[in-house]
């Protein structure tokens, strides 16, 4: 029955299983939900979501289930549904003014008109977004582009209507592919922390080996245990200067925030692409610079190499000899990338730009073909695949 | 069946009912989690006393293994007892120690059982439970017996999400997230709290608390507990009204602000913040 709601969820990314929409489905059976639309969203968000990340997702996948309303993202508005235009209808209009239309023609006539003018001003404020109007002109917006303007998209009715419950997108922040903020920064520690957490070492473990020992009548057996020390390395080569700054800021916190818990962190900075010389400190950077075969002889392939950038240059920076922008590099930036990468197995690249933009920008493909696809959004998630690559 | 509703003590939104009913009906485990001080342990008591079950807890740290949930084998004192020549030693059951589980299924009745802070154990802690939970029955490898649950249990499981939980653990359970509560849910549960606090005192109290919480960089957000405290001692030292209010947009040092605020840095980004806003007058 509602096996096209957890099509929709699997297609948008939610791990919902068979073993739920059977859990589902019997707790309908049950009554629990009892004809209410409402409690039929509170149901199966109970049944099919078992993370906060994915709620807001789940909002916006039932949303568009059931009313057809905001659709997720990749998937285009092909039409604007009735709905839209009567919510907009009934909000734009004083009681007078809809008697008059009455008397005029009807609703059925405001809203071919209305549907004309929201056509219109999608062809003319679009531009390639899926939200209809910007500040300023348009009335018709939503989600802050036009404070003053009318919402489409998010209900704002008093009455508890059921669109509303889940068109509020409450759990938006929750959301783990946007990009870190101060909570993200939390979870993406914890993270980092797991990852660290991984050594094949084992050591003696002294109350199990006490506790079998008296299970064996007192002759002597011994326990191990995985040791819970890390013993990961990271050298993270981190891309400053320009738009990157804030960005790079915070992932160094990030990584600082986790120091204790990797053996080693050694940074090192560079600016756009690597080349053969890099530096510790950024004030001092053409003063006190490392050669990067020095870098290369020093960590050996045992450590995770993580490079931070935003990747976009030009791809002259990355593929020419004296390509780059501040001086003159004897070998080309594939050159250098192509010998950190077989020197370092574990190696990847962490993006803070969002990752719809990385197939307009050259550059940035161009790296991650280097990369092997190692590269990663800087968002909770990203993060998160980059640890599971890196500790293979 | 009487279902779980709100009572005068606990308010409960309509998702966490149905997501409760949910449970209780199909009587599957139900996870929840949110911010720490929005009730998530006192719901378990509650749930326990809406449906007139009694509660079994289990506090879970961050050495509990899923084993002393079932039960315990006290092989020490059985060695122990083996050398004085005790003749309790030839009986095995003798050194078996039940769990909380383990008594929750062999209860008469059915009772709420709440596995509290599941996160702090081991990563593989909700693995261990998967089939005890799944079927609530599990085996008792040293007496082989199969201790199966009379009465399947209704299970409260709370999470602080510091460790990420297993999807076959995840799979099993219905899952709530409880979201801080908006001001008009608040104002219920401060009602339900504190029936005959006056009306004016919970309303300056809630826009300062609120206020308090729209701080950038808290370290610690008070919440709905916090609330709570505040607003008692409030209500024991009989604060004046005067006290709570301010202009808007300035930002004072709320009043025995030790109920609200948990950390020395939060204490001082508000005594700057309050600096700041006394020299900018």
């Amino acid at each position: 029955m509602f096996t096209h709601l957890v099509l929709a969820l699997r297609a948008a990314g939610l791990p919902a299983s068979i073993t739920e929409h059977l859990t589902l489905m019997a707790a309908m059976k049950a009554g629990v939900a009892e004809y209410s639309i409402e409690d039929f969203y509170f149901l199966a968000r109970a049944t099919l979501v078992k993370d906060e990340r994915h709620l807001d997702k789940f909002d916006r996948v039932f949303a568009h289930c059931f009313k057809g309303l905001e659709p997720p993202e990749g998937i285009k508005v092909e039409d604007l549904p009735e709905e839209w235009l009567r919510k907009l209808a009934e909000k734009m209009l004083s009681p007078e003014e809809m008697e008059k239309i009455l008397a005029l023609g009807g609703f059925d006539a405001l809203m071919a008109r209305l549907k004309e003018l929201l056509a219109e001003q999608k062809g003319r404020h679009q531009g390639g977004s899926k939200w209809i109007g910007t500040a300023g002109t348009s009335p018709f917006g939503a989600y802050g582009y036009n404070p003053e303007g009318v919402r489409i998209g998010q209900d704002e009715s008093r009455h508890r209507s059921a669109v509303k419950v889940w068109d509020r997108r409450d759990y938006k922040d929750l959301d783990d592919t946007v990009e870190l903020g101060t909570r993200g920064m939390k979870i993406a520690l914890r993270r980092l922390r797991r990852f660290a957490r991984q050594g094949a070492a084992t050591e003696l473990d002294i109350p199990d080996t006490i506790r079998s020992t008296a299970n064996n009548a007192g002759s002597l057996d011994l326990k191990m245990v995985p040791e819970r020390h890390n013993n990961v390395k990271v050298l993270l080569f981190l891309d400053v200067g320009g738009s990157m700054d804030d960005h790079i800021k915070l992932t160094e916190e990030l990584f600082s925030a986790a120091r204790s818990e990797f053996k080693h962190l050694e940074y090192y900075y560079f600016h756009n692409c690597p080349y053969e010389k890099v530096w510790k400190n950024n004030r001092r950077r053409h003063e006190e610079v490392i050669p990067t075969w020095q870098v290369l002889r020093t960590y050996g392939p045992d450590y995770k190499l993580i490079i931070v950038g935003d990747g976009a240059m030009s791809p002259y920076e990355i593929s020419m000899q004296g390509g780059s922008v501040e001086h003159y590099n004897e070998e080309a930036g594939t050159v250098w990338l192509e010998r950190l990468s077989s020197h370092y197995r574990h190696s990847a690249w962490l993006n803070p730009t969002p990752k719809q933009s990385w197939g307009h920008v050259r550059s940035i493909s161009m790296l991650n073909d280097m990369m092997a696809g190692r590269m990663y959004p800087l968002t909770v998630n990203g993060i998160d695949e980059m640890t599971r690559e890196l500790s293979r | 069946m009487a279902g779980f509703k709100s009572t005068d003590k606990y308010i409960a939104t309509r998702d966490l009912e149905v997501a409760v009913n949910a449970a209780v009906t199909l009587q599957r485990p139900l996870l929840v989690k949110g911010e720490p001080g929005t009730g998530k342990t006192v719901l378990a008591h509650e749930i326990a006393g809406a449906l007139g079950l009694p509660l079994i807890e289990w506090h879970v740290k961050s050495t509990t293994k899923a084993q002393q949930g079932l039960y315990e084998y006290d092989a020490v004192s059985r060695l122990r007892d083996g050398q004085l020549g005790d003749p309790r030693v030839h009986d095995i059951g003798n050194y078996i120690v039940r769990g909380k589980l383990w008594d929750a299924f062999e209860a008469d009745e059915q009772v709420v059982v709440l596995i509290d802070e599941v996160d702090k154990a081991d990563i593989e802690f909700p693995n261990d439970l998967l089939l005890e939970l799944d079927r609530m029955q599990f085996f008792v490898y040293e007496t082989r017996k199969t201790i199966v649950a009379k009465h399947r249990p209704v299970i409260i499981i709370t999470s602080n999400n510091e460790k990420e939980l297993p999807d076959a653990f995840l799979r099993r359970c219905f899952f709530h997230y409880i979201r801080f509560p908006d001001r008009p849910t608040m104002e219920m549960i401060v009602q339900a709290h504190y029936p005959d606090i006056r009306k004016d005192l919970a309303r300056e109290a809630l826009n300062v608390f609120f206020q308090v919480r729209d701080v950038p960089g808290l370290k610690k957000k008070p919440a709905t507990s916090e609330l709570l405290d505040w607003l008692k001692l409030l209500m024991v030292e009989d604060m004046p009204i005067e006290v709570l209010r301010s202009n808007e947009k300035q930002v004072v040092i709320p009043p025995l602000y030790g109920a609200l605020l948990k950390n020395e840095q939060d204490v001082h980004l508000f005594e700057r913040l309050a600096f700041l806003a006394r020299r900018g007058a």
